[in-house]
């Protein structure tokens, strides 16, 4: 290709300070963006599987070409782009275009930074932060973001944050976008997030994506609200993907390896953990354009937008990086190139887009559909909501409707595309063939071995193939509706009836979810059984929550939740404690490792003490057969051994209680052998010193409010509460 | 305006024994030297609200406000006194006085209120919005003005160990969420679907629940009949309106809700289906999805307080001290008083002794007598009460006909009616019960005396 035309630094100037403000730097540094060729995910198999995603084109253009002219207008000086699967061809494609090595004034540098084996964008980012490249403030984005929007606002806020507190590491920007409430999904296609923020300051302060959206409720740390007595809780807004981020995000990452998704850990981490205390803040695009293309719905609502000019000045007829046709825009949003090729009774509805060197038969019907160049479509051919990209053949009577039809894909006469499919390169569909909806279809194979780590790159094409077990296995995975014939393209010219190319099954996404991120609009079936499931969830929660007061069913949720980590705590002290009684341990090192255990669940103390007594008990269970007797003897002997282990947990009346608490727990819940010998144990424990008086009594003088169940166990060691209470009485009278 | 006021006297309120007693019930207090019912009366007289029910817990509770009240507001207010009786709790007064209520809206107001948040604005408000309940909602205070550097130390150490939890929508006018007093301690938990069916939701933990409240009638009265075991507004009734109102929100039974929240899959027609939907989004969708239903739900608003309002509940000996030093202090406005240039009030009755002096934020009612060399700071001293010399009196409330005799030292107390301090009593952050004798020479600190 030929060099690229020239580029308008459109807004770049305004966006560059002009350093006279400054007296300690001469000219500030450059702005610099870190750009990510690959989006870890596989939401775009099979196609990603032959072309990286940011090479897919959109409305003809790849959406690496948006979000590098987008980065040059808003006036970065320099661009890395991070590539990973299919480096060799995003590399290519940067040269082709004229992006990488030019360097000139008021132009954007473009370097590639090659990894192979980064699986996520944390590893990517740890690469960058190795290379050491970035300097100062860096863009964060991915290669399918598609904006027009202005950074300079965002960019001012951040750099006068950082100014004055220098733990202001990250700008987000967020869009207005409100989910539907039917399919909890934004009109991209994206999960709804639950964030936030704080209305002064726009810290973030709470990011929640659909990744943890099991439970019902939103919580907020208390922690959260006491600092900050308002806080904005939104449901509708969209996360644009772009951030601006201060160096020290590198350096995170790499101090913490384990980060691996930028929202997922990185934000959580930041915002759940408090490192260090950073903070995120986030920048409300008001004004402006910007959506990440993560699937296939969103390239359908970011195709519609830009054939509606809502980028400008990111549409088809103002960039267009092929030298040789302009596309010109008509009326009603139908953009044609100059040499397309249309018969007269051929008709083209609103918002579409044909490419050159394409030619349209008689009585074709095009409707809200992208057509790319070189495609030959036959007569009484209907394209619907779809896109079809470069030198696909369409022959006489087919039909597609919201489907995505690759580079070179051959239909013959009289196939249906239904609703939701995919057809990757080169496929070719056979007479009269009905393609079913929602499939994806693609000379590969679908990689077996690829499990539901949604983290995974793209792996690379030939591993994909190699790994593949024999194609016969792969063949049962194909819808029954048309059976795959031999990937051949022999048979298929002979006129064979069937498609070429393997029907992949949905993969981790699972077919119920398959109509979510589709290109297909939602059926309206599934739209009225949504209605119908979210009235019966107000019917239910009608009922659940009548009775009981918010706060109160709050409790015992909350109650279940963190009894969990103790739970999880409980068994590995009784584990250590097996060891130990096995004689592997000796006691001081018993202890220590509790303490470590204690320590790594963030647990109280007291709570050491419950579960030591827990396993003591548990371990003269073991031992004691099955009789009163000898369980009660087995108990004194163990208690007797361990009297001192337990001691060590028992220094304030506090752990005493929660011992005896425990005892209780376990007689009426766990070990209900022990219940009968409450009273019997319980003067044992006091000789052993392992509880005092003090804490027995306590524990009565607690008890005596509650309820009658909870009361059993202080009625039946009475007689002993009695008996410490008047010995109690005679010490003090001996005082006096 | 069409409202009926009810006003929640209360009783003979435990918590603020010994200031409060069968003599005077807690309506009667003096704050400032004027009955506590009174703040609350004439705040709802300048906002024209006149038809009033006065609730007064006990019968001769009910009989002595009722005294009062004749005479104090003989033709300017219609008000009906009421007697329930005790320990039914805010909502279980309204209840028993449901089948009085007529008008199509009722504003309840507790009767400890002191605030200079005109009701009139809340019943407005209410009637905006066509709301099923709108509560008035104001800052939490910060115990007490920052007289002192100490105090105010102390204040900042002890956070309050309650949070109130409050979520409005992105216009502030209407209440999602309420919890009362959570436990600091605990998570906050906003179930998802509220959020998702308003979009966005502003958390708040500054706010409290003032106790003024304007109702529809016949919604009141349907909760007030079918949660028979409801007792408080503030902690029953009031949630479980708000809890109720987006029930049937997201469906909205009209189908279509779909296309108000921009999801272009919804539209089926080909050529709707393309628009871009940026416009479609744009106007508020808890607008569309709560206040266009007509039918089934309702709504609960707020009124929030702006923050240089003053409102105090007074419920506690703490918040006595506060009101009573704020009304003649910097909330001064709310006295009704027109305070002198040296900023306190004189009564032209009362007589000084030489060299006594009384400072700035003072209060001193007819006929009352100070010897000589007497200080006077911050302090409310009612009628005709006769002190001696050397007597200083910081801080404090002092009620009628008290006798302090000389070289007595009040500080940060309560002094009812009727007591006797003998000769160089001195008392720090102490309430004296009426017709109490403090000895002479006795010191008390922060101790509650009262007559057996």
């Amino acid at each position: 290709m030929s060099q690229k035309k020239s580029r308008s630094r459109g807004g770049g100037g305004a966006a560059a300070p002009s350093g006279d403000d400054h007296d300690e730097l001469a000219r500030p540094p450059p702005l610099q963006a870190v750009l990510l060729a690959d989006s870890f995910t596989l939401k775009f198999r099979p196609i990603t599987l032959e072309r990286p995603k940011v090479l897919l084109p959109l409305v003809h253009m790849p959406m690496i070409e948006y979000t590098l002219t987008w980065l040059e207008s808003a006036g970065v000086d320099e661009a890395f782009v991070f590539c990973c699967a299919h480096s060799h061809q995003v590399k290519e494609y940067l040269e082709r275009s004229g992006w990488a090595g030019k360097a000139g004034a008021g132009s954007m540098a473009v370097t590639a930074v090659e990894s192979h084996d980064a699986i996520s964008a944390g590893d990517a980012l740890r690469v960058i932060y190795e290379r050491g490249v970035i300097r100062g403030d860096f863009v964060l984005i991915s290669g399918d973001t598609i904006s027009n929007m202005s950074l300079k606002d965002a960019l001012q806020e951040h750099m006068d944050r950082k100014k004055k507190d220098p733990l202001a590491v990250m700008t987000m920007i967020i869009k207005h976008s409100k989910p539907s409430i039917l399919t909890h999904q934004t009109r991209l296609g994206n999960d709804e997030i639950v964030m936030a923020v704080d209305p002064e300051t726009k810290e973030l302060l709470y990011y929640e994506d659909r990744a943890d959206n099991s439970h019902l409720y939103v919580t907020i740390d208390k922690d959260i609200l006491t600092n900050n007595p308002t806080l904005q809780l939104h449901n509708d807004m969209e996360d644009c993907y772009i951030d601006i981020c201060s160096p020290e995000v590198l350096s995170l990452f790499t101090d913490n390896f384990d980060y691996q998704h930028l929202r997922r850990h990185f934000v959580k981490g930041l915002l759940v953990d408090d490192i260090m205390g950073y903070k995120i803040y986030t920048h409300e695009l008001r004004s402006g354009y910007a959506a990440r293309i993560d699937n296939f719905r969103s390239y359908d609502t970011v195709s519609k937008d830009v054939i509606q000019r809502w980028t400008y000045p990111m549409v088809p007829d103002v960039i267009s990086n092929r030298d040789c046709s302009e596309s010109r825009l008509h009326r009603q949003g139908i953009y044609k190139a100059s040499d397309v090729t249309l018969s007269y009774s051929a008709q083209i509805g609103a918002n579409s887009v044909v490419g050159s060197a394409t030619s349209i038969g008689d009585h074709c019907k095009v409707l809200n559909s992208v057509i790319g160049e070189g495609c030959k479509i036959g007569k009484n051919v209907l394209i619907n909501g779809s896109y079809i990209w470069d030198n696909v053949i369409i022959e006489d009577g087919c039909k597609v409707s919201n489907s995505l039809v690759c580079d070179g894909v051959h239909l013959r006469a009289g196939a249906i595309v239904e609703p939701g499919c995919v057809l990757s390169f080169n496929v070719e569909v056979g007479k009269n063939v009905v393609v079913p909806a929602h499939s994806k279809v693609s000379l590969l194979p679908q990689p077996s071995n690829e499990d539901s780590d949604e983290e995974l790159e793209y792996a690379d094409t030939n591993s994909g193939i190699t790994d593949s077990p024999p194609f016969s296995s792969m063949r049962s995975n194909g819808d029954q509706a048309t059976v795959p014939s031999e990937d051949e393209l022999g048979t298929s010219e002979t006129g064979t009836c069937g498609v070429v190319g393997y029907i992949w099954t949905s993969g981790d996404t699972g077919i119920l979810e398959e109509w979510r991120q589709s290109i297909a609009p939602i059926a309206k079936e599934k739209l009225e059984e949504l209605q119908h499931a979210v009235c019966e969830d107000d019917a239910s929660e009608d009922e659940s929550n009548n009775p009981i007061l918010p706060d109160k069913d709050g409790s015992s949720d909350s109650a279940v939740e963190d009894d969990d980590p103790f739970s999880k705590f409980e068994k590995e002290v009784e584990e250590t404690f097996q060891r130990a009684m096995g004689g592997g341990v000796n006691r001081d090192n018993l202890i220590l490792e509790i303490n470590g255990l204690r320590l790594a669940y963030s647990l109280q103390h007291a709570d050491c003490a419950g579960a030591v007594f827990y396993s003591v008990m548990k371990s003269a269970l073991v031992a004691a057969q099955s009789t009163n007797d000898t369980l009660l003897k087995t108990t004194a002997e163990a208690l007797g051994k361990w009297k001192d282990l337990l001691r060590n947990y028992t220094k304030t009346v506090d752990e005493e209680m929660e011992i005896l608490l425990k005892f209780e727990e376990m007689c009426q819940e766990t070990t209900k052998e022990f219940s009968p010998l409450f009273a019997k144990i319980l003067p044992f424990l006091y000789d052993t010193e392992v509880v005092s008086e003090d804490a027995i009594l306590r524990w009565a003088e607690e008890k005596e409010h509650a309820d009658e169940s909870d009361k059993i166990f202080v009625k039946q060691s009475e007689a002993f509460i009695q008996w410490l209470k008047e010995a109690e009485e005679e010490d003090d009278e001996e005082e006096e | 305006m069409d409202f009926q006021v009810v006003v929640l006297a209360g009783g003979t309120s435990e918590t603020l024994s010994p200031l409060v007693s069968k003599d005077v019930p807690k309506a009667l207090l003096p704050v400032a030297n004027r009955p506590l019912l009174s703040y609350a009366l004439d705040l709802l007289e300048a906002s024209d609200l006149k038809d009033l029910i006065v609730v007064v817990e006990g019968q001769e509770a009910a009989r002595l406000v009722g005294a009062w009240v004749s005479s104090a507001y003989l033709d300017r207010l219609r008000v009906e006194v009421v007697a329930v009786s005790e320990d039914l709790g805010s909502a279980g007064a309204l209840r028993a006085i449901s089948k009085r209520l007529t008008a199509n809206d009722i504003l309840v107001i507790s009767g400890d209120l002191v605030t200079d948040v005109l009701p009139g604005a809340v019943a407005a408000t209410h009637r905006r919005n066509g709301a099923a309940v709108t509560a008035l909602l104001c800052s939490v205070p910060v115990s007490g003005p920052s007289d002192t550097a100490s105090s105010s130390g102390k204040d900042k150490a002890k956070k309050p160990n309650r949070l109130n939890i409050v979520g409005l929508d992105k216009t502030k006018q209407f209440l999602l969420h309420i919890i009362s007093g959570t436990d600091v301690e605990k998570d906050v938990r906003v179930h998802k679907r509220k959020i998702q069916a308003v979009g966005q939701m502003e958390i708040r933990s500054d706010l409290m629940d003032a106790h003024l409240y304007a109702f529809k009638r016949t919604i009141l009265q349907d909760v007030l009949e079918q949660k028979e075991s409801y007792r408080s507004i503030r902690l029953e009734v009031l949630p479980y309106l708000v809890r109720s109102q987006l029930r049937s929100a997201p469906s909205g039974g009209n189908g279509t809700t779909g296309d108000e929240t921009g999801n272009s899959t919804v539209l089926s027609s080909g050529n709707l289906q393309c628009l871009s939907q940026h416009r479609v989004i744009a106007p508020s969708a808890f607008k569309q999805d709560v206040l266009s239903r007509s039918h089934g739900g309702h709504r609960c608003c707020a009124y929030i307080a702006t923050k240089n309002k003053y409102c105090h509940r007074l419920n506690s000996m703490q918040s006595y001290c506060d009101i009573n030093r704020d009304v003649i202090g910097e909330a001064s406005h709310l006295s009704g008083y027109s305070f002198s240039a040296q900023n306190n009030i004189i009564h032209p009755s009362s007589v000084l002794g030489s060299k006594t002096t009384i400072g700035p934020h003072c209060i001193l009612a007819e006929g009352s007598q100070l010897g000589d060399k007497c200080s006077v700071k911050r302090s409310v001293i009612g009628r005709h009460c006769r002190i001696g010399s050397n007597v200083k009196i910081v801080n404090s409330v002092v009620m009628n006909h008290v006798v302090i005799e000389d070289g007595c030292h009040i500080q940060g107390s309560v002094v009812c009616n009727n007591v006797q301090l003998q000769e160089r009593a001195v008392l720090k952050d102490c309430q004296i019960g009426a017709g109490y004798i403090v000895t002479a020479g006795s010191e008390h600190k922060a101790e509650s005396l009262a007559r057996r």
